[in-house]
């Protein structure tokens, strides 16, 4: 397939799924060409409706998001979803596997999934979220859910690329809410507690309740509760999220977020630039072990050092 | 650099796929990105997965006996979808003498129950196309 920026832009803004898939590709890898399809890409954008939801792993958030997708569609609104899962730190390898949960939408045109390895990128993987979610929107999608487990710092520092953050909890799955890592409670503007139909979900919603009025002033944060493997609450959960979303457009939440995602996009995408300056400055002073060899082994900034980064 | 994305699909309707699993794992060992589809999958379902994902590779595993109608199938949808170029082998209990169909039929490789994963591993590193520029 090609390549080629223009060929990407038109197939992407005429509805060609497998382009928009290697456009993806394209932004993903930072390959030749991503700067130029962003920046033609850009003036599309602005559409689309960013879900992002997160939890601890095995809390439900595949299967919600299938049924939510199921309950979207009704509605007749296309759908995209971006499944980040952690890549290892070692080989970069993954599996990713949330596919399998979504597979009754796998043959509706109006859905298109894309899973994403979460490869260690550093500082990276929210801008390369960012921009998929770009090409989707520009793609035509009315809503795109982002998923991402909320286990580390960069999990949760996707979630800053969404419009609105569902975090999702179920009963033995962080059902000690203390216990919860910091960080994942404080990004979430919806809870939904996962998996009613289990002995516990009760006990946890009371607990996550408590929790918000100790702890926030944002009392209209709200609670779902719901059963993921069924259907039947999902119209429910439909239009608890729905009364958020209003909520967010009238009270101007929604314009400011996407101010924040600009400017945290730019500086990541600065911070990027910079990283590659680095390599190259390294390069050229011969490789980490002569710069060693200047400093006498030690590490510290030497003057004669100092003086050659800046040149 | 850009990584090798592979997806790795059980086609037809047999149940079991510990085999597909250990494959799906042995590759992200090796450092691939593997979308794993999970059990009965059609082509079809494989063809859209390999298209949204715009894998490198897509590697099939079947017991089922089924092999001659749905390998075939997926190689066909995929070049409907503009993927022709993409790399597809596929694996399972294959007798010998339908292995220059598969092979005609555009698989590019069929690795049976003997084989090692470095065989497959290896067959992907040399024979994939990841237009990188
Ligand atoms: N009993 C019950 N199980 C659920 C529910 N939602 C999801 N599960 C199961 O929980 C497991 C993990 O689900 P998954 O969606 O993959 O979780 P994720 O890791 O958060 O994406 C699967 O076995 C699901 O079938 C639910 O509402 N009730
Ligand atoms: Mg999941």
């Amino acid at each position: 397939m090609k390549n080629n920026p223009e060929f990407i832009i038109n197939g992407i803004l005429s509805g060609d799924r497998s382009v928009l898939a290697r456009g993806i590709t394209i932004v993903e890898n930072d390959l030749n060409g991503a700067e130029e399809i962003i920046s033609k890409i850009e003036e599309k954008t602005g559409n689309a409706f960013i879900l992002g939801i997160t939890g601890p792993p095995g809390a439900g958030k595949s299967t919600f998001t299938s049924s939510f997708v199921t309950e979207l569609r009704k509605q007749n609104l296309k759908i995209g979803i971006i499944a980040v899962d952690p890549s290892s730190p070692f080989t970069g390898g993954a599996v990713l596997g949330d596919r399998i949960r979504m597979r009754v939408h796998t043959k509706d045109e109006n859905v298109f999934m894309r899973s994403l390895g979460s490869r260690g990128a550093l500082g990276g993987l929210s801008l390369k979220t960012s921009r998929i979610v770009s090409l989707m929107d520009a793609f035509g999608m009315d809503v795109i859910i982002v998923e991402t487990v909320g286990v580390g710092q960069s999990e949760t520092e996707i979630s800053k690329t969404a419009d609105m953050t569902a975090v999702i909890l179920a009963p033995g799955f962080g059902d000690d809410i203390q216990a919860l890592k910091a960080g994942i409670l404080e990004i979430a503007d919806i809870f939904v507690v996962n998996k009613s139909d289990l002995a516990g979900a009760d006990k946890l919603e009371l607990e996550l309740k408590q929790t918000l009025k100790l702890n926030y002033t944002d009392t209209s944060i709200p609670v779902i509760k719901c059963c993921s493997t069924r259907d039947d609450d999902f119209e429910n959960v439909y239009s608890e999220i729905k009364k958020r979303v209003d909520y967010f457009k009238k009270e101007k939440i929604l314009d400011e977020r996407r101010l924040n995602r600009k400017r945290r996009d730019i500086y990541d995408l600065i911070k990027s630039e910079i990283e590659k300056i680095t390599e190259e400055k390294i390069k050229k002073l011969g490789g980490i072990d002569s710069i060693l060899n200047m400093t006498d082994g030690k590490v510290y900034l030497t003057e004669e050092l100092k003086n050659l980064v800046k040149m | 650099m850009k990584k090798i994305k592979v997806i790795v699909a059980k086609p037809g309707l047999d149940g079991h796929d510990r085999g597909a699993k250990v494959i799906a794992r042995a590759l992200r060992d090796a450092g691939f990105e593997v979308i794993y589809t999970g059990i009965r999958q059609t082509p079809e379902d494989i063809a859209v997965i390999a298209q949204e994902e715009d894998a490198d590779v897509i590697a099939m595993s079947l017991l089922s006996g089924a092999h001659n109608t749905l390998f075939p199938k997926v190689v066909e949808l995929l070049k409907e979808k503009g993927l022709g170029d993409r790399l597809v082998v596929g694996g399972g209990v294959i007798p010998e003498s339908d292995i220059p169909f598969l092979k005609e039929k555009g698989i590019k490789e069929i690795f049976t129950p003997g084989s090692k994963t470095e065989e497959l591993i290896n067959f992907i590193k040399e024979n994939v196309k990841c237009d990188e520029e």
